[in-house]
């Protein structure tokens, strides 16, 4: 008997592990996914290593106000109004920007796997239930939500971080109740069942390995959401004072948009390339795990 | 499709007010655990903070009062549909919000209403040309508006329009103090709103024409498109009748997912342009500590947000017969 | 004139070549059937008469004359006022055909509206009619109706209303009852045979149902890997099929002597299958046919002519009948005459189609000979 559930488990495992060596190299294969990879590399580097490349605190005042990129080769990208290095500004802030985002991301799937589970697998009232609170953080504009709990703590990294998490959870937890409403019903579910398993044991070994593959698509989009937002937020100020990030150095240089509009160009850029690198690891990994055929 | 409607009406109030009292108490605790209130906010920027003022404000304010007597209170006021009164404005809230909705309202419905146009013009090209360069180009242009933040586009708009060629105004929504009229009102606040608009529908532009690309490519290869080329029609009219009829039904379904996204991006927009908006004034009741306001504007928000997806269903429904054919 | 001809037609894809070098002709009124199985060129051969092909597919050569205008020089604007008017299609799926997002009235009436340039009403008028015309109960509720209200029997008949709305010369079904039960498809069938009398309504029937083309066909082309093998007259072609695929088909022989019921004995089936014809110089068939010389290999056959209103791409079967003929009076089971005689299932005429089905036609059976083990497929046995 034991070789059977032995086996059976196997089956059930078997579904979820895919063939590694084969996945692997159609995901090099994506010319999508590579070039999304290779700029979030580029990226994650840059605040890997931020203090090597640029020690000190970017927040510094080290040299002469509004200066121009090109204009001195110690400031290859300028410096701000208060004198502050763009570049160092621009490296630091990726940090922040990543970290920001994938604890957001990191947040928002923890909490909105297990309610979607939950409200998938269990269904009757615990769905009802679960899908009326969705609903309400579904209701309120997230932002605003954003803003309401970030107001509610102090301005700081972890803050911000958990207050976007909160409001994201929801997309995702709709997303994985749907994924387990469907693989419940599966034989190979209803086998894991007849063994006597636990609702617990199922859940988490059974379906979830093979509700993954848009969950996984979903949180790359989330990362890259949580960047955004938190861009947002700093731009209103609404941001840690001792951590640079792309979005306060757009917001200070709002007020100088008529004659130093690099200030705001420049983040914006690294935003948008951040963020882009994201969505391509994001489009990427969709074709790869639900292939179509279209052009 | 009148019944339709009545019907819809009647499933969405029986289930949408659990749900908008849910928000309501919801939210209300969640202001409660902001640090200070108004009349902490008041004082500093008067500059008189001495206790007996600030007890005097709180009474006034009915700030003092335990949670749960200020939550029956507004419940109560809110069934006369009295929203309460703002300490920082001085006015009713109700008629702050009023003032302020109608601006917000126009925005996102330009915003959205220039993101479904652009969009579904820009899928259709994507998908016409599919696989060759002006899809490629297409494509990426798309990704980039995609990862890009509104309000910077909405900055960089600034920058080109605004500074550079000195076509657009950035800032408010309307010349204030010109007292124009008729057409040349009009184009005041046309020129006003382009801006704004853009900034915020940048972002759903991306959305809607990839969806739309990917539904009107899902569609080409369905049998009735030879059906309807057997008969001899006109391509142009195909893809327009037969073709994007049946590929707007996903986008419809995005679309109402979005008016809550759409809301808080009005946030950071309006405080950039200087938009007198709902979502300016969330920001601005949200430093202010100004609880009233901040309540009815979720609240309000909130609504929008119901309302609009009611809409967004009967638009569904209209679009495709075969909803609701059980 | 023909009403259709089509001449030397070849249609490429990437990766392979679809349709080779096909000719055939349809005369005005009458029912050809283009048979064959999965893949065999049929269904692109139909699209290219309207021009209908994917993006991707090339007409490689050829030409189709439609009433002698060749179709493949005509401009848009002329394919497009041609088609629904003078040449119509039917589908395979009547619920992927229909667009589920207009009622049938819009459908129907578009195409009337298109062509014949009718007033609303009079167009919504028309449409009832059509719809009556094809059995619809209760046209004129029905016509707005949406495509998931009606049964696929009556889906079908809406694909038919339209098609015939113009009155067109030429309507191509392209397997019009595969989706459907049996007794809807025959009562699908009757209704185009029906309106193809009232109508004067040539029909290219494409199908790899042989019992479908039996009872309701003139004439029938067999083809083989995007070639035709074989053409005949409907009668002549059941009573006796020539080209080796096409007796692997009805499982026919020519036996003189034989009276053996197919059930006595086990099936056989045609080996191989029909990927063996890729990358085949000659023959597409001779991987797999019994008759198979060295010259066969060499170049395709051509179609040449057996007797009137017959052709065979096969020189073997050709030389071995014609030699036949001269020694012997053809085999004397009726081939030809209207009535089935006795003995043999090969010229039992079928008055119905589940006759024909239960007389075990579906593809490569082959009743061997009596009280023998069933031996390996020979092409249907000596002529």
């Amino acid at each position: 008997m034991s070789v059977e559930a032995g086996k059976l488990a196997d089956f059930g495992n078997r579904a979820a592990q895919p063939r590694k060596g084969r996945r692997l190299r159609a995901f090099l294969r994506n010319p999508t996914f590579v070039a999304g990879v290779i700029i979030l590399s580029f990226f994650v580097l840059l605040a890997l290593f931020a203090d090597l490349l640029f020690p000190g605190d970017p927040l510094d005042m080290v040299g002469p106000p509004v200066l121009w990129p090109g204009e001195s080769v110690e400031f290859p990208l300028g410096t701000d109004s208060l004198g502050r290095d763009v570049l160092a500004g621009l490296v630091h802030g990726a940090r922040a920007s990543l970290l920001v985002g994938l604890s957001a991301a990191a947040i928002g799937l923890a909490i909105g796997m297990v309610v979607g589970a939950a409200a998938g697998f269990f269904g009757g009232w615990v769905d009802t239930l679960l899908m009326r609170v969705v609903e309400l953080f579904q209701t309120t504009p997230t932002f605003l939500l954003v803003v309401v709990i970030v107001a509610i703590g102090e301005p700081t990294m972890q803050t911000i971080a958990l207050a976007i998490g909160i409001a994201s959870w929801p997309t995702v937890a709709r997303l994985v109740r749907a994924q387990f409403r469907s693989l419940r019903e599966a034989d190979f579910v209803m086998a894991a069942r007849s063994l006597g398993y636990s609702n617990l044991r199922i859940i988490a070994q059974e379906i979830l390995p093979n509700a993954l593959p848009p969950v996984i698509v979903a949180a790359s989009v989330m990362i890259a959401n949580a960047i955004l937002t938190e861009a947002g937020l700093s731009f209103l100020n609404m941001r840690d004072a001792n951590v640079v990030s792309w979005g306060g150095m757009i917001g200070n240089g709002r007020d100088l948009l008529r004659t130093a509009w690099f200030l705001t160009a420049l983040p914006g850029v690294a935003i948008a390339a951040a963020v882009l690198s994201l969505n391509l690891v994001g489009d990427g990994l969709n074709e790869i795990l639900n292939p179509r055929s279209d052009p | 499709m009148g019944r339709r409607i009545l019907t819809t009406l009647r499933r969405t109030a029986i289930h949408a007010g659990p749900t908008v009292l849910g928000i309501i108490v919801l939210d209300f605790l969640l202001l409660q655990l902001m640090p200070g209130d108004a009349a902490d906010v008041i004082a500093s920027e008067s500059g008189v903070a001495t206790a007996e003022t600030m007890a005097a404000l709180r009474e006034r304010f009915g700030l003092d009062q335990p949670v749960l007597t200020q939550l029956m209170n507004f419940l109560g006021h809110l069934v006369q549909f009295d929203l309460g009164f703002s300490p920082r404005y001085n006015m009713s809230v109700l008629d702050m919000i009023m003032t302020r909705l109608p601006s917000t309202v126009l925005l996102m419905a330009t915003a959205l209403s220039l993101a479904l146009l652009l969009g579904i013009v820009i899928g259709s090209v994507m998908a016409a040309w599919a696989g060759r360069w002006p899809d490629r180009v297409l494509s990426v242009v798309v990704l980039l508006f995609y990862s890009m933040p509104g309000f910077w586009v909405g900055l960089m708009a600034i920058v080109l329009f605004s500074v550079k060629l000195g076509w657009l105004p950035s800032d408010g929504s309307m010349t204030i103090g010109a007292n124009l009229t008729g057409f040349a009102f009009l184009s005041d606040r046309l020129e006003h709103l382009i801006l704004p608009a853009l900034a915020l529908a940048s972002f759903f532009v991306a959305v809607y024409a990839r969806l739309v690309r990917a539904s009107m490519l899902e569609v080409q290869r369905q049998d009735f498109m030879r059906t309807a080329q057997a008969k001899g029609l006109h391509p142009f009219f195909i893809q327009l009748r037969h073709a994007l009829r049946n590929a707007l039904i996903p986008v419809t379904t995005v679309a109402g997912m979005h008016l809550g996204n759409l809301l808080g991006g009005a946030v950071v927009v309006e405080t950039l342009f200087g938009w007198p908006g709902m979502g300016r004034l969330a920001l601005e009741a949200v430093l202010a500590r100004d609880f009233s306001v901040l309540l009815g504007v979720l609240l309000l928000s909130s609504l929008l947000v119901i309302i609009a997806n009611v809409v967004i269903d009967l638009l569904h429904a209209w679009l495709d017969p075969r909803i609701g054919a059980a | 004139m023909s009403l259709l001809a089509v001449e030397n037609l070849s249609v490429a894809f990437p990766g392979h070549v679809a349709v080779r070098e096909v000719s055939f002709a349809i005369e005005p009124g009458e029912t050809l059937a283009l048979v064959g199985e999965s893949g065999c060129g049929k269904s692109v051969t139909a699209f290219s008469v309207m021009r209908l092909l994917p993006p991707n597919a090339r007409i490689v050569s050829g030409r189709i004359l439609f009433e002698g205008a060749d179709l493949l020089a005509a401009s848009a604007p002329e394919m497009r006022s041609i088609r629904g008017k003078q040449v119509s299609l039917i589908q395979q799926e009547p619920m992927t055909s229909l667009n589920p997002v207009l009622s049938i009235g819009a459908q129907i009436g578009e195409v009337i509206r298109h062509h014949d340039k009718l007033s609303h009403r009079a167009t919504r008028a028309r449409s009832i009619e059509l719809l009556d015309l094809v059995s619809i109960p209760d046209a004129h509720r029905r016509i707005d109706d949406y495509p998931h209200n009606l049964s696929g029997g009556m889906r079908q008949r809406v694909m038919i209303a339209m098609a015939v709305a113009c009155g067109p010369k030429l309507l191509i079904a392209d397997e019009p009852t595969t989706a459907l039960d049996v007794t809807t498809q025959a009562q699908v069938l009757d209704l185009l045979d029906d309106l193809r009398r009232k109508l004067s309504m040539a029909v290219l029937l494409i199908t790899h149902d042989l019992g479908v083309v039996a009872q309701w066909a003139d004439r029938i082309n067999v083809m083989y890997a995007g070639r035709i093998v074989e053409q005949a007259g409907i009668e002549p072609f059941f009573a006796r099929p020539m080209h080796p695929y096409s007796r692997g088909l009805l499982g026919a022989r020519v036996d003189v002597d034989a009276d053996e019921h197919y059930s006595a004995n086990r099936l056989s089936e045609i080996p191989g299958s029909v990927g063996s014809a890729m990358g085949e110089a000659g023959c597409p068939f001779a991987p797999r046919c019994p008759l198979v010389e060295a010259s066969c290999r060499a170049a395709p056959p051509p179609l040449l002519a057996f007797e009137a209103g017959r052709r065979v791409a096969c020189p073997v079967t050709l030389a071995a009948s014609s030699e036949l003929r001269d020694i012997l009076p053809p085999p004397s089971y009726g081939g030809g005459a209207p009535e089935g005689g006795g003995g043999g299932r090969q010229h039992k005429r079928f008055s119905n189609i589940s006759d024909l089905k239960s007389a075990g036609t579906p593809t490569g059976a082959l009743p061997p000979r009596p009280s023998r083990a069933p031996p390996p497929y020979d092409g249907g046995g000596k002529l």
